[in-house]
């Protein structure tokens, strides 16, 4: 069987002396998406900056495409095709919605004006209001525009660290139903999500995190039909 | 007639000088202000970097006319400003890999950077010293005035007189250029937009692959050239005097903080906004009352003019009492 896309095994490490991560292990598939879930201080946010390369490790790897990339930094790591999705400050408040796409694309040296239609086509909701600040819109559409910054590097796995915190469920539903859109195109998404259910309904594989270390991974939805999961996670 | 005399008077006493006055409050508001948004700091050190670039082209200047290099009318400072704004930003660079950089790193707080600009800004304030004296020099030659009194009598046959320096009208050409250059370089180039972007989310913009210390440098480089500008042309239009650049700082601090720390368009409003009050409270009232049929017993003048810096004060504390960011919502650190 090929490798997958993305391949982080056994990751330890933490901020300080105690590790947060113990022997965690992520890996997604071309186009999949996969959920992180978890309780409170599971270390979800943290394996997601780990592989992102926000967190030096202790022990364990990061492969992206077969390439070892555990060395790297994070601006590095985009370069090689990661974008990634902040859980907040994740814009540029006064700067307009256009500007933010392409300071996304200031890496790229070739021309974007296409991305950014790419952009504003998924989202038609910020394409109406790419001359307005985007410190002035919505919560949901900030979370649109901050999604749709880093798409513009083009990347092959894209990483999004609560996309739908203090969203509305409406808006939640519809940035799931995006990021649906999203991985259909082929890029793999990796996702740490508070609100459980809706996120494993629409995930492909779903990694169960407690205390730095997988619990259980399956499918989203033998996750959500595992007695066990539901009862201790998804709360009955 | 009376009332247009008023009228001239009030151009000529309180127009044209505040407008010339707010224009180098402005671009050194514009440098202090961009500093603030980017590196994170008050820079203290900002009237000082202004008497030493001041102080580069004053020499620069010398030498030019040494060789015997007119412009006709305009002063040969001109010449001389590009390459002492060169000159100073090498300088202003150089602290920064001294002394900036090493708090960058250190991600300390910005009261420690202030601190840190302090120490820089006494030591330029030296350096300036030694390098140029502590005279008053005065280096404006080519023509003096657009519009003398005499003529512009002679024009108009009204009794009060109105003049132009070339030293103010230079002043607010040259500032609308710099301004016009400063927005669109901060709204369509590329770097601009990096800098705007590396003010707004220092950390998003590292993840967008801008690299900070040319952001940096950039930030150093532009706000060295305003501050060189400003002090280059408050040197013409009043005279040098390195210890005039040391108290400007104030009113300055107090441009940069009405319009709202971090934000350009205030810099420009709230240097105006700054000098427009500071001649309005000095200056006497009284001719232009009477020419409109008043008999007033004083001089009418609200604050003797050795007080203006207290109006910089009052404006300080109005609007940290009352709007702490700015007219136009800056920032605070």
């Amino acid at each position: 069987m090929a490798e997958p896309y993305l391949s982080a095994s056994a990751m330890r490490g933490g901020y300080g002396k105690a590790d947060i991560l113990n022997g965690c292990t992520l890996t997604v598939d071309q186009g999949q998406i996969a959920v992180i879930v978890g309780p409170n201080g599971a270390g979800k946010s943290t394996a997601m900056k780990a592989v992102f390369g926000m967190l030096n490790l202790r022990e364990g790897s990061v492969k992206l495409g077969g390439e070892d990339i555990t060395g790297l930094t994070p601006q590095q790591r985009v370069h090689k095709g990661m974008g990634f999705v902040p859980q907040t400050h994740n814009i540029f408040p006064t700067m307009t919605v256009e500007e933010n796409l392409e300071m996304g694309a200031f890496i790229r040296t070739d021309d974007y004006r296409e991305t950014i239609e790419q952009v504003y086509h998924l989202f038609p909701a910020v394409a109406d209001k790419r001359k307005q600040n985007a410190g002035e819109l919505s919560g949901g559409q900030r979370q649109q525009v901050a999604v749709g910054r880093a798409l513009m590097t083009k990347p092959r796995l894209l990483m999004l660290d609560e996309p739908t915190a203090g969203v509305s469920p409406i808006v939640m539903d519809e940035l799931f139903d995006r990021i649906i859109e999203v991985a259909r195109t082929g890029i793999s998404i990796l996702m740490v999500e508070q609100n459980a259910r809706q996120a494993l309904e629409i995930a492909d594989i779903g990694y169960v995190l407690v205390q730095g270390t997988n619990r259980y991974t399956d499918s989203g939805k033998a996750l959500m039909a595992d007695p066990e999961v539901r009862r201790t996670f998804l709360g009955g | 007639m009376d009332f247009l005399n008023a009228l001239v008077a009030i151009l000529n006493f309180v127009v044209i000088p505040a407008a010339a006055y707010g224009a180098q409050l402005a671009l050194g508001a514009l440098g202090v202000t961009l500093i603030y948004g980017i590196l994170r700091f008050s820079n203290f050190a900002h009237g000082d970097t202004m008497a030493f670039g001041t102080g580069l082209v004053i020499l620069v200047t010398w030498g030019l006319q040494a060789l015997g290099i007119s412009l006709g009318p305009l002063p040969v400072a001109l010449l001389a400003l590009p390459i002492g704004i060169v000159l100073c930003s090498v300088f202003v660079l150089g602290t920064d890999r001294v002394v900036y950089r090493f708090y960058r790193k250190k991600k300390s707080e910005p009261i420690i950077m202030v601190m840190a600009s302090v120490g820089v800004m006494f030591v330029m304030n030296g350096l300036t010293r030694l390098l140029i004296g502590v005279d008053e020099i005065r280096f404006d030659d080519g023509a003096r005035f657009l519009i003398s009194v005499q003529d512009f009598k002679a024009w108009t046959g009204l009794t009060e007189g109105l003049a132009l320096r070339l030293s103010q009208a230079l002043t607010l050409v040259v500032t609308a250029l710099c301004c016009w250059a400063l927005f669109r370089f901060l709204n369509k180039s590329r770097s601009g937009k990096a800098m705007r972007a590396y003010a707004d989310n220092e950390d998003l913009a590292l993840l967008s692959g801008i690299d900070p210390e040319r952001i940096v440098r950039l930030t150093w480089i532009i706000a060295t050239a305003l501050a060189v500008t400003a002090g280059t042309l408050y040197g013409l239009d009043k005279s040098f005097k390195a210890f005039n650049y040391f108290q400007i700082l104030l009113p300055i601090f107090a441009a940069a903080i009405v319009g709202g720390l971090g934000s350009p368009l205030g810099a420009v409003a709230g240097g105006f906004i700054v000098a427009f009050s500071e001649v309005a409270v000095t200056y006497p009232w009284k001719k232009i009352a009477t020419y409109l049929g008043f008999q007033p017993e004083g001089l009418l003048q609200l604050l003797s003019t050795e007080y203006k810096f207290a109006v910089s004060f009052v404006i300080l504390i109005v609007v940290l009492l009352f709007r702490p960011t700015g007219l136009f919502r800056g920032k605070a650190y």
